[in-house]
């Protein structure tokens, strides 16, 4: 015979449980949220592999304050920068918000630096995580990219003198280097449409790039789960045949090598 | 913990001929800059490994060529009397293969004339709506013989100060033709851009308010960079730092008696002074570009040759 629920139990189920089966029922929004944080991770995970999701912190804090610093900023060239005065100087709790935009975007940067390096020291960029790593390399590409479209928005003399040095310097790049440069400026020079192009890719295109890339980027991670650290003890994951290579790469592997980490 | 027989081995990974290809291709370019030898060798190294490369990832389909045996035919008439040809039947072309092709093929054309337009409409305007103002200085007078004189202008006044640029005027007196001879030098470093200085005082007393531009007569014989030392001499040549061609140049003409202002060129280096220098003019491009030497072949096309 089922026992009997508790009066408690039968409140919790009606209040909580039948609301959220009714909609996984319809969405799988909840078998999903459980497949994607409720993971198996190794026994001896370390602190060094929070850094992803640190990154992850750093760029939602980027987003929430650039789209409202986005509020109060003109990207007109002739009023950017009374506006971003205005926004330091005049608003309440402006000089608060660009603060944590302006410090915030190098945080992002170092920590997405100190997180590839994590994920390089531990090997985790083998075999099956290539296409990790590749997403890995486009954000940093393009975090890189936010970094120097939004430096040239305060539009004073260091903002336009370091974005004229970095136009010119994408536009030795051989070949297509000039054309890069003359699209980065919108014509051969800084002009009136550049501030406006760069304000485009900095808050639209780039922010959806990356939140494309992350999305592909935290899938896979779900997928494929995290690695354990060089130094574990514990035998991770499963064994890997080793088909003997052939071609180019015949004699690479050393027969008695199977098997994880001993 | 392990059950080997849980896995089958994944597919293998690439070849590792690449990174041979790429050593080779870094060489050649870094021997573009360096010298012919580094070049050559690393043309070599890129020809060779690009085979083996190319060898590597065929190896499967190559295979032996298959020897072809001669083609036999029944003939009709050979047929034994009575007996029916036979045919094969011919492969159907199913509907539903048709209206799978036809929907990519539909998606994909709408795909392409919806974003092909907008994409051009991202990146044409900087390269074809770049329309240059005349610039007007005033009258010669402007400009005593021999002595430079600063002239900040708005080359498109509707679009305010954005546009401001500089230059630096040197009227030479009379060039061994005849004709009026005038050096003027564009502001921009040639090495990544930064705002080039006359060193020298200048004589704010004798400053001329024009219109859309101002002069400021200076006592320079050359030109200093902020950013990372580029110095210049009076004709815009190198004399120091990173700069990799000489000063930009304007063309200009001599209209009612005013001084205006031409389109841009680069210069290579410029030879004796002042009215009898001489000039290696090229189309204009983007600081830091080299435009002649070995560098220059880094850079075959630049915009300035196909927008004019
Ligand atoms: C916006 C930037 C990025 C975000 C938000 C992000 C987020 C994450 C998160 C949350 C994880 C889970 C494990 C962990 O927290 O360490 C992870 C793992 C990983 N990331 Fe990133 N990441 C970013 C950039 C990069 C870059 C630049 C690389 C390398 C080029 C990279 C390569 C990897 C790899 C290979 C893993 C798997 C590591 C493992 O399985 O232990 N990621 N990422
Ligand atoms: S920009 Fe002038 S020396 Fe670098």
């Amino acid at each position: 015979m089922a026992k009997r629920k508790t009066r408690r139990q039968q409140i919790v189920d009606l209040a909580v449980l039948a609301p959220l089966d009714w909609i996984d029922e319809r969405t799988g929004a909840v078998r999903g949220t459980k497949w994607f944080l409720f993971r198996n991770v190794p026994r001896d995970v370390s602190w060094a592999q929070t850094l992803g999701f640190a990154t992850l912190i750093a760029f939602l804090t980027q987003t929430l304050t650039g789209a409202i610093l986005a509020m109060y900023y003109k990207p007109d060239p002739n009023s950017a920068y009374e506006s971003i005065e205005h926004i330091t100087n005049d608003l309440t709790l402006g000089w608060l918000v660009r603060g944590m935009h302006r410090w915030g975007a190098s945080v992002f940067v170092i920590l997405l630096f100190l997180h590839m390096g994590r994920v390089f020291l531990f090997g985790a960029y083998k075999y099956p995580r290539e296409l990790q790593w590749i997403t890995g390399v486009l954000l940093l590409a393009t975090g890189m990219l936010m970094g120097f479209t939004g430096y040239l928005l305060p539009w004073d003399q260091t903002a336009y003198w370091a974005t004229v040095v970095g136009i010119n310097l994408n536009g030795t790049a051989p070949f297509a280097g000039p054309w890069l440069a003359q699209f980065l400026s919108s014509g051969p020079e800084i002009g009136g449409d550049t501030l406006a192009k760069w304000y485009a890719l900095h808050m639209l295109l780039l922010p959806g790039a990356i939140f494309a890339l992350i999305g592909v980027h935290l899938y896979l991670v779900t997928r494929l789960g995290v690695v354990s650290p060089p130094w574990s003890k514990e035998q991770a994951g499963r064994e890997r045949p080793v088909a003997e290579p052939t071609g180019a790469r015949a004699g690479l592997v050393r027969r008695g090598t199977e098997g994880g980490a001993k | 913990m392990s059950n080997p027989r849980h896995d089958t081995p994944h597919s293998s990974g690439p070849s590792l001929w690449p990174i041979g290809f790429a050593i080779g291709v870094a060489c050649l370019l870094l021997g573009l800059v360096l010298s012919w030898m580094i070049a050559v060798l690393g043309a070599v190294l890129a020809i060779a490994f690009g085979l083996l490369w190319a060898r590597d990832v065929t190896r499967d389909v190559r295979g032996d060529v298959p020897e072809i045996a001669p083609e036999t035919r029944v003939v009709a008439d050979e047929l034994a009397p009575g007996a029916v040809p036979q045919h094969k039947p011919l492969p159907a072309y199913p509907r539903s293969k048709f209206l799978e092709a036809s929907l990519i093929g539909l998606t994909g054309a709408m795909g392409a004339v919806l974003t092909l337009p907008v994409l051009g409409f991202m990146v044409l305007p900087s390269f074809t709506n770049i329309d240059e103002d005349e610039v007007d200085l005033g009258p010669l007078d402007n400009f005593p013989e021999g002595e430079y004189v600063i002239a900040t202008y708005l080359k498109d006044p509707a679009q305010g100060e954005v546009t401001r640029r500089t230059a630096f005027v040197r009227n030479n007196g009379q060039s061994e033709a005849g004709d009026p001879s005038f050096t003027i030098l564009y502001s921009r470093c040639v090495h990544l851009g930064c705002p080039v200085q006359p060193n020298g005082p200048i004589d704010e007393e004798r400053r001329i308010e024009l219109k859309n531009a101002a002069l400021l007569p200076v006592l320079a014989q050359s030109f200093g960079c902020p950013c990372h030392g580029g110095l210049y001499d009076a004709e815009g040549n190198r004399t120091a730092g990173p700069p990799v061609r000489s000063l930009d140049r304007y063309t200009f003409s001599i209209r009612n008696g005013r001084l205006i202002l031409g389109e841009l060129f680069a210069v290579g280096s410029v030879s004796g002074t002042g009215a009898n220098a001489r000039i290696s003019r090229y189309p204009w491009s983007t600081p830091g570009v080299h435009v002649d030497g070995v560098e220059a072949w880094l850079y075959p096309i630049v915009p300035s040759q196909v927008t004019g």
